[in-house]
């Protein structure tokens, strides 16, 4: 195969909703400098190569609220990669092989 | 107490409420997986990365749908169906509701079983939550659109036309036969070719359509019907991951599985890419751009490289089906077009500005293959002699379409593919249909063919209007969009706007 684990891109599909799914783009951009954002009527897409990282500390700094990483699933519609890491701290997703 | 992290809450919550049968053999206590040959050696390997708890899966479900239901009454009350972009708009909605909603209930039925049947406290678990909320995504696709079921025809009878009319057969006879298969294969079939492989050609356009095109409640649903839907995509890939690393044995079944549903899987998005072109007034994306997109780049160059790993190859006939890209919608919504008299949607000649979207769209195919035909059946519709086919189709044995695809590389040219199985001729729209069928012959030739069904007497009688009749189509229902009572009704609810006085009363 052509592109590594490294290089391949992962990414999720949010809905546009609100301040809360900005906020929640604005920490994931923060974590994930090489993350590119796009969207799609009612959509924003977070692309990045290898690895995407979504933490609860980042996304609360953000909100200014506490927020367990269970509530990203009110966000999220699709995903591509594989989701290795879903802990009380961050949620990974990236490719296995 | 501390409070418990997700990981021990998951283990407390589901595998430590799990116990080991003692009186009776586990072979006794699951009696299904094991007769599809594949080899499972240790159930406790199967990986739920949401580490999803009773409590907390209900708490957000909850928060779903309270979202939801909220946006719902909002729309009834500020009378929403009237910031549609269009009212020809609503027959996409009308195939979703037709086809789309009784698979969600088809899946309830069968995840509970899976619920029931897999040995793994882990995999049942999320099977359960699965089937919970197919049966949440069921009610609420009824909920949101029976608000347009008061203004709207073709949305009154959605469960008997599931049933009986010939192109919801298509996904009708897909889910009876993922249903049909053992639970592993229902695994790789729904979890991994439909959830993971196929989700975001099937229901992006959909919903992002929906969200274009004015219809908050659609979008509404089907967004917080997909915030589940990350949930069964991470199933079908844990499903798929477990079986290959359980045993080598497994992976040519699995790779024959995931041909077989690939295929399968496809053929049914002809029905999202016609929607996806024609059905949308504004439009998203091409179904080109989306299959190029969601497919060739997300699953080809993403998630193919993962499996080989394990030894997994991309879907045979996976060339065929990018080599249709650029004419898969023209051909099916020119076959609707043809036969939407005896359908619960109504289709119409698109504008020129559509015609010209497609150019741009489709710069290779679109003028050299498809605009005579639009632009000739516009001139006969203009000229009063709007014609609908006079016949029945050749369906495919495999998938039921309409026998309408063409020869790979020759799009004028109709595909036609035949197999004899004990002294009988069966025809398929592809080589990926026949090959499904040299497979499994036995299963395929008891397929209930709505052509066929008519011919035989099966169908309410053997005139179009008793057919019709045994349908369930009313009057407004069908045909042509101009002219339609939909037609006619949104004109009159935006003509003089302002001085129109409101109905009242009951």
């Amino acid at each position: 195969m052509t592109e590594s684990t490294a290089t391949r891109e992962v990414g999720v599909h949010l809905q546009e909703s609100g301040d809360d799914t900005r906020l929640l783009v604005a920490a994931i951009e923060a974590d994930n400098p090489q993350a590119n954002v796009s969207y799609l009527p009612g959509i924003v897409s977070v692309k990045t190569p290898g690895k995407l990282t979504i933490r609860r500390e980042s996304v609360e700094a953000k909100l200014g609220r506490e927020w367990e990483t269970h509530e990203f699933q009110l966000a999220i519609i699709s995903y591509l990669g594989h989701i290795g890491t879903w802990d009380d701290d961050e949620i990974v997703i990236s490719w296995d092989h | 107490m501390a409070k418990m992290s997700m990981k021990a809450r998951y283990s407390a919550l589901t595998r430590d409420l799990s116990w080991e049968p003692s009186y009776v053999s586990e072979q006794d206590v699951f009696p299904h997986t094991t007769f599809e040959g594949i080899k499972i050696h240790d159930w406790s390997k199967w990986e739920d990365p949401f580490r999803l708890t009773v409590d907390a899966y209900y708490k957000y479900q909850t928060e779903k749908d309270k979202r939801l239901y909220a946006v719902l009454d909002g729309f009834a009350q500020s009378q929403g169906h009237l910031s549609l972009s269009d009212a020809r708009y609503v027959n996409a909605m009308k195939i979703f509701l037709q086809g789309v909603t009784p698979l969600e209930y088809a899946a309830h039925r069968h995840f509970a079983y899976l619920a029931r049947q897999l040995n793994g406290a882990g995999p049942r678990f999320a099977a359960l939550c699965q089937s919970i909320d197919e049966l949440r995504h069921t009610q609420t696709e009824i909920h949101t659109l029976s608000n347009y079921n008061k203004y709207y025809g073709g949305l009154h009878n959605f469960p008997q036309q599931f049933d009986r009319v010939w192109y919801l057969s298509v996904p009708k006879s897909f889910f009876d036969d993922a249903m049909s298969a053992g639970p592993f294969e229902f695994l790789i079939s729904i979890s991994f070719a439909f959830e993971y492989l196929l989700t975001n050609l099937l229901f992006v356009p959909f919903m992002s359509g929906a969200s274009y095109n004015g219809d908050l409640p659609s979008m509404t649903f089907g967004f917080s019907a997909q915030s589940d839907e990350s949930r069964h995509m991470t199933l079908g890939l844990e499903a798929i991951k477990f079986l290959l690393e359980q045993d080598e044995a497994n992976v040519p079944i699995v790779q024959a599985w995931i041909d077989k549903w690939f295929w399968r899987g496809y053929r049914l998005t002809a029905l999202v890419a016609a929607m996806l072109d024609y059905m949308l007034p504004r439009k998203v994306m091409s179904w080109a751009e989306a299959f190029e997109l969601y497919f060739g780049q997300q699953m080809l160059e993403g998630l193919f490289p993962d499996l080989a790993y394990y030894g997994i190859r991309p879907p045979l006939h996976v060339k065929e089906a990018l080599a249709e890209k650029d004419i898969l919608s023209h051909q099916v919504y020119w076959t609707l077009y043809q036969f939407s008299f005896a359908a619960a949607f109504t289709t119409t000649v698109p504008t020129a500005d559509e015609l010209n979207w497609f150019s741009a769209q489709y710069p290779d195919t679109f003028d050299r293959y498809f605009r005579g035909n639009w632009e000739k059946a516009g001139r006969i519709a203009a000229g009063g002699g709007r014609f609908f086919f006079q016949g029945l189709p050749q369906l495919c044995q495999t998938c039921q379409i309409p026998m309408l695809f063409t020869e790979p590389g020759d799009p004028a040219t109709i595909c036609q593919r035949s197999s004899d199985f004990r002294g009988e001729h069966y025809n398929f729209c592809s080589d990926g249909c026949k090959w499904i069928f040299d497979r499994e012959p036995e299963k395929y030739i008891q397929a209930w063919l709505p052509v066929h069904q008519i011919y035989q007497g099966s169908c309410g009688g053997p005139s179009v209007p008793e057919v019709l009749a045994w349908y369930g189509l009313q009057d407004g229902d069908s045909g042509e969009y101009h002219g339609s009572a939909d037609e006619q009704n949104w004109a009159r609810w935006h003509a003089g706007a302002g001085i129109e006085t409101a109905v009242t009363g009951g």
